[in-house]
């Protein structure tokens, strides 16, 4: 119990503190998973409109293996980005293993088929409502994208906040690619467990406060 | 103008059922049609297929007018439940003017006369979903106004809508019909389809049994179950399939 409470206090001395690892860690965990959820969404609106809305050979096949890829385990994704980027791998002559940009990467991989799968039940329930009336006015699948994703906006933002909570929450993934390296790929996951693992219970602590603050104002800012 | 509309022997079928049966006809410009049937008469199918929503399984739509234009820019439809997309009144309306290929400068003014005319101009603003059905309704009919079409289809367009709401939806389809474009509606309610008929197609189980000049159907329709729809009888469903679909229709003009 002691434990408990000197970490909070140690912690609480931190955030008060504004230390500034801390601060260089949290910055570095948004600055990824921002990175990472707004690449994803880019790819992840279009390709999940386009599945939604277009009939084509294979396409049961790629519902299903997008639907699977959901669950990704992140190490799993760590391990194939790793292997990539490795110096022996096929993208390995850009050096980027253990940078931050190994682990948007990897991100991007991982919350890709969540915003695609969701982006795609969403707006195929859109077109069922809708079809007749676009159609009525002259917008085939191709025209009506554009409303039927300003409509779904809400929805759509679910599956976005959705992605961001995949990717601020992994572990596996980011510590494979990025390595963990104290001032260059530290991020808040990380960080806590690898303190915990040391048994610095205050930085851990400190950590996953700054998680919860933040998952916190997420939801309620 | 792209009418006159033909049905060449359209049949049109879904997992093998035929819903709708060998079915000749021509809309010429001019009148005011009302469609009537009981439910599943095949009434929206025959407006689906008009507006090339659905394509006929067998036979041909002939927009005989249409001279190499694309019909589909000369109609609108009001569907029986209007689809609203989640923006304000009037961007309902540009929208549809944008998708037409309206310049943005005229769109302005478009948009305004169809709110204008249709009494709901101090709506424009408002979130498109929140207004009540019948305003729903007039909205779905200010979109239709806006595209100044030649062919308007209407499916039940009034049927879940109070007196009130139905009158103002009546008055709105005259004025549109005074500004010179075909009404084509579907409508379960006959008072309706006197006060707004000019001819009338009587359908029964996917075939049309009759066409015929309103007058003349509402005081002496020719076929035995279009008689007995009138008169509102329910008998006629108990009768054996083969003569519920009648005698093919003898096609009448005015």
């Amino acid at each position: 119990m002691t434990d408990f409470s000197d970490a909070f206090g140690a912690a609480l001395g931190l955030v008060l503190g504004f230390d500034a690892d801390l601060a260089e860690i949290v910055w570095l965990s948004l600055r990824v998973s921002f990175l990472a959820v707004a690449i994803a969404t880019a790819v992840g609106l279009p390709v999940g409109a386009a599945i939604a809305l277009y009939r084509f050979p294979g396409r049961a096949a790629l519902l299903v293996a997008m639907n699977a890829l959901m669950g990704l385990p992140p190490v799993v994704v760590g391990l194939i980005v790793y292997l990539t980027l490795s110096r022996a791998g096929p993208l390995g002559v850009f050096g980027l293993l253990f940078t931050p940009a190994a682990m948007i990467i990897a991100q991007v991989l991982l919350v890709t088929p969540i915003i695609a799968a969701l982006t795609r039940q969403v707006i195929e329930d859109l077109w069922v409502e809708y079809e007749e009336q676009l159609r009525s006015l002259g917008a085939g699948p191709g025209r009506a994208v554009p409303a039927l994703l300003w409509d779904g906006r809400y929805s759509l933002l679910t599956a976005v906040l959705a992605g961001f909570g995949r990717a601020s929450a992994e572990v596996g993934a980011v510590m494979i690619v990025g390595g963990n390296i104290d001032h260059v790929t530290r991020v808040m996951t990380t960080a806590i467990a690898h303190e915990v693992s040391k048994g610095d219970l205050s930085l851990g602590v400190n950590g996953a406060a700054f998680a919860l603050k933040e998952a916190a104002e997420r939801r309620l800012g | 103008m792209i009418l006159p509309l033909t049905f060449q022997d359209v049949s049109f079928e879904i997992g093998g059922i035929r819903l709708i049966k060998d079915l000749n006809c021509t809309l010429e410009a001019g009148s005011r049609t009302m469609i009537l049937g009981a439910n599943g008469a095949g009434k929206s199918l025959f407006l689906r297929l008009c507006h090339g929503l659905i394509r006929p399984t067998t036979g041909r739509v002939l927009w005989q007018g249409a001279k190499g234009r694309d019909p589909a820019d000369a109609q609108a439809m009001v569907f029986q439940r209007p689809v609203m997309l989640r923006r304000s009144v009037a961007a309902n309306v540009d929208y549809a003017l944008k998708l037409r290929g309206m310049a943005a400068a005229e769109r302005r003014a478009a948009v305004e006369d169809a709110l204008g005319h249709t009494g709901l101009r101090r709506l424009s603003l408002t979130p498109a979903r929140v207004l009540s059905i019948g305003e729903q309704q007039k909205l779905a009919l200010a979109r239709a106004w806006a595209l100044q079409p030649e062919v308007l289809f209407l499916d039940e367009p009034t049927a879940s809508l109070d007196p009130a709401a139905t009158h103002a939806v009546e008055q709105i389809i005259n004025a549109i019909d005074a500004a010179g474009t075909r009404i084509i509606m579907t409508t379960h309610d006959l008072g309706q389809a006197r006060r707004l008929g000019d001819e009338v197609m009587f359908l029964n189980r996917g075939r049309l049994l009759e066409m015929a000049p309103a007058e003349r159907f509402f005081n002496k329709p020719e076929n035995d179950l279009a008689r007995a729809f009138l008169k509102g009888e329910l008998l006629w469903w108990q009768r054996g399939r083969d003569d519920l679909e009648g005698k093919p229709p003898k096609q009448r003009r005015q």
